[in-house]
């Protein structure tokens, strides 16, 4: 059959007619628009410790070993009980990074507290300086991470971190770390440590974003990272960090 | 409680990353440049008396080269990637850029040094030999057989140059291996200026000894006598060196002891008892004290022929045990410590691992071996004699 | 007439000694072939084998971020779990524990989520998931409600006295 241009013509009109109407149908009915595209340069990570909610439960340490697969014996996170005696070293321990959380204390007379610990996601990182191919890198959001496809396993990163967070995985024989859960904060999800963290002991921060309450929070609060004198530039931030602390 | 622990440790920190393996590679690479130092003595130096062991030397620091790289793709988790170090170097990376220093020195020094030297003998085998060999002498040319006078003079002109360029070269290609650990601050065992100097007179010490070790065989092997001038000038610049390298290494622990940092206490604790044996015993001792006395002894006294070849081979063995204690200590030492100062961890060598003892014992005979598949190829000195051909 | 004689003199010297000294030194030019020859061969692999978004945004391969992003979600997320629970949520949102996330006693749940009658979970260990965090202990915060287990409740479970979402006493 032939079809004249008169016949096209009011085919396509009817078509263009439906499209539209479905169209407007779709925003009346009120489906989900698409979501909106995660924006590198509008975010720059870290995370924010309060030393005094810590409770040592351990729910970080699980949560990021099923989130990540992470191997058992090795950790993106842990969590370490210091207790303090006037003027002796202090009595650390970490069971099993505290996977299961922590034995009795044995003495009550100390002073004793949890540190949680992670990868820093330092700005100037010495681990991203030194590894020789490019397989780690800070990302344009401030996430330091690892190439997997990319990272011979030569260590050099591992040597090289002065907060003994990274590891070798074991069967990918490539160099593991902590993420900041990028897979989940590039989708509006937070970490799966601070998600599960009973008493909002850790916290993720966008310094980027002006309405996020780290500002305020490092306006009226004393904070330090771990070994400051490092001058990595780290951005993982404690509130109440005793000096005992390593 | 994790066994091997005492105190507290990093969780991650259990394991040690660098094994006996990359104790090994400095150690290689040690004695690399310590080789090419030696021959560096006659040639831009002057220093006539060693000349019978110039070509070993060359020989010598190209077998030990070309092993170099191999504990560390046995170390590496994903060897079938290194050529990326080449591909996309990370420019502020010690490791990357030591790829290329690496190739810089093998190509462009080691083995232009080596075919200029040789070429003459090269020329005369590709015409005298037969077979396979002929095939070998004959690529080895290059294609070119123009052996005049006048062409051997301006082989040993550029010789100059190249060995020249070679003694940075060398100085470069080991301080980078101390620099690699040297510039990490987050090690306190290794982070100081002094390490890149510290090995790299301890890379001379050794290679040095390797050569003299080297030398005795090889003239007991051909039954020819030693040239005792030679084999004094060069125990004399093994005792020289080694004087140098002695007051590096006490310089860095005197200065460690005065500061007494925050790490002093726990690296202290851990010489007293984990690196005992290897550091205070082995390395002090027997690998350095010993042979030093035995080469001053040399020096203040003129003992028999006899004599003399017993002191300097035993001296140089026993440095060669040192240095690589030395290299023990530097590598395996700086990770038995908890960055936390407040524990230790152990180390457990493999047997039959791909970074084990076995592994080990070989890629140390490997150059060896190559050492005397290159002395048939190249022969260094002429039938009976301790001189070159 | 002898001064021309004398210069064509020295311009046959030299060039004597240039085509003498281009004669001895051509084997130079052997080994300078095999290393630019190498370099010719390097560069050629290098323009192969580097990943084309290699320094994109730094000193790696661009493609990494995205296959780091797109990494499965184990944890659905507190918000995720109210859609479906809200009688549980509400309990749960006046109690003392309206900050503690389902998941972290009830486990990642995500493939719940996502389909909800396939992955059944399973229900928390209360024995000893109540006293990882209650555990009384010197080094917990001391306005953090904590027991000693054992003399608290003889081994009687948790729940029998405590409802989880809400607990009241």
């Amino acid at each position: 059959m032939d079809l004249s241009r008169r016949d096209l013509f009011k085919i396509g009109g009817k078509l263009l007619m439906l499209a539209s109407a479905g169209a407007t149908l779709d925003e009346i009915i009120g489906a989900a628009p698409p979501p909106e595209a995660y924006r590198m340069a509008d975010h720059w990570w870290g995370m924010l410790i309060d030393i005094d909610k810590c409770i040592g439960c351990g729910s970080c340490v699980r949560a990021c070993s099923e989130e990540n697969h992470v191997p058992s014996g090795y950790f993106r996170t842990w969590v370490e009980r210091y207790q303090v005696e006037e003027g002796k070293q202090p009595q650390v321990d970490s069971p099993n990074g505290a996977m299961d959380g922590f034995p009795p204390s044995q003495r009550m007379d100390l002073k004793s507290f949890f540190v949680p610990k992670l990868c820093n996601q330092c700005a100037s990182s010495p681990c991203v300086q030194v590894c020789p191919v490019g397989a780690t890198f800070v990302s344009p959001d401030g996430v330091v991470l690892v190439d997997e496809t990319y990272c011979l396993g030569c260590r050099y990163c591992i040597q090289a971190c002065p907060y003994g967070c990274r590891y070798l995985h074991p069967e990918k024989h490539t160099v593991d770390k902590c993420t900041l859960c990028y897979h989940r904060i590039t989708k509006g999800l937070t970490t799966a440590c601070c998600e599960n963290c009973p008493t909002g002991a850790r916290q993720l921060v966008d310094f980027k974003d002006p309405k996020d309450p780290v500002h305020e929070f490092l306006r009226n609060n004393k904070v330090e990272v771990l070994k400051p004198y490092m001058a990595t530039q780290a951005k993982v931030y404690y509130k109440d960090l005793d000096g005992a602390v390593r | 409680m994790i066994p091997g622990v005492d105190g507290f440790i990093y969780p991650n920190e259990v394991e040690l990353q660098w094994g006996l393996l990359i104790v090994l590679y400095p150690y290689i690479t040690g004695l690399v440049a310590g080789a090419f130092i030696l021959a560096s003595l006659e040639r831009v130096f002057k220093v006539e008396a060693v000349r019978p062991t110039y070509r070993l030397a060359l020989l010598t620091a190209l077998a030990f080269l070309l092993v170099a790289p191999l504990p560390l793709q046995l170390h590496l988790g994903h060897p079938e990637r290194s050529l990326e170090m080449y591909l996309t170097p990370h420019r502020s990376s010690a490791m990357a850029m030591f790829g290329f220093v690496y190739l810089w020195y093998l190509m462009v020094v080691l083995l232009v040094e080596i075919w200029l030297e040789y070429r003459a003998d090269i020329v005369q085998l590709a015409q005298t030999t037969t077979g396979w060999r002929r095939l070998v002498y004959k690529l080895l040319t290059l294609g070119s057989e123009n052996v005049s006078p006048e062409a051997r003079q301006i082989d040993d002109r550029v010789s100059y140059i190249v060995t020249v360029i070679g003694i940075p070269s060398a100085f470069l290609l080991h301080g980078y291996v101390g620099f690699i650990f040297g510039s990490i601050k987050a090690n306190p065992w290794w982070s100081t200026p002094l390490m890149p100097i510290v090995f790299l007179f301890s890379a001379m010490v050794s290679g040095i000894a390797a050569v003299l070790v080297l030398y005795m065989a090889f003239m007991k092997v051909k039954k020819t006598p030693i040239d005792m001038s030679c084999l004094d000038t060069v125990a004399k610049y093994l005792f020289y060196t080694f004087v140098i390298d002695f007051s590096l290494e006490m310089l860095d622990l005197l200065h460690r002891t005065y500061e007494a940092d925050e790490s002093f206490r726990s690296l202290d604790f851990m010489v007293h008892t984990r690196l005992w044996g290897s550091q205070v015993i082995l390395q002090i001792c027997v690998g350095t004290l010993l042979p030093l006395a035995m080469l001053a002894a040399n020096q203040v006294w003129r003992f028999s022929e006899l004599r003399r070849k017993a002191m300097y081979l035993i001296a140089s063995l026993l440095t060669m045990v040192g240095i690589f204690a030395m290299r023990w200590n530097v590598v395996i030492g700086g990770q038995l410590f908890s960055k936390s100062f407040l524990g230790y961890t152990t180390y457990k060598v493999g047997f039959a691992a791909r970074e084990g003892l076995l592994s080990a014992i070989g890629l140390m005979a490997l150059p060896f071996i190559i050492v005397v598949v290159l002395v048939k190829l190249l022969p260094p000195w002429a039938e009976g004699k301790a001189s070159e051909v | 007439m002898a001064a021309r004689k004398c210069g064509q003199k020295y311009r046959f010297r030299l060039g004597f000694a240039l085509s003498s000294l281009f004669r001895n030194a051509g084997h130079l030019i052997r080994p300078a072939l095999v290393l630019l020859a190498g370099l010719a061969i390097f560069l050629l692999i290098r323009a192969v084998l580097v990943p084309k978004d290699f320094g994109e945004y730094g000193h790696y391969r661009a493609g990494a971020l995205e296959m780091i992003s797109a990494r499965p979600i184990s944890y659905a997320g507190h918000s995720q779990c109210v859609l479906c629970h809200d009688q549980e949520a509400k309990a749960h949102g006046g109690g003392k524990h309206a900050n503690v996330s389902c998941e972290t006693c009830h486990g990642p749940l995500a493939k719940h989520a996502a389909d909800p009658t396939a992955n059944v979970p399973k229900l928390p260990d209360v024995a000893n998931l109540c006293r990882r965090c209650h555990e009384k202990d010197a080094a917990k915060p001391k306005r953090f409600p904590q027991v000693a287990t054992v003399a608290h409740s003889q081994g009687v479970l948790c729940n029998s006295c405590h409802q989880p979402h809400n607990p009241q006493l």
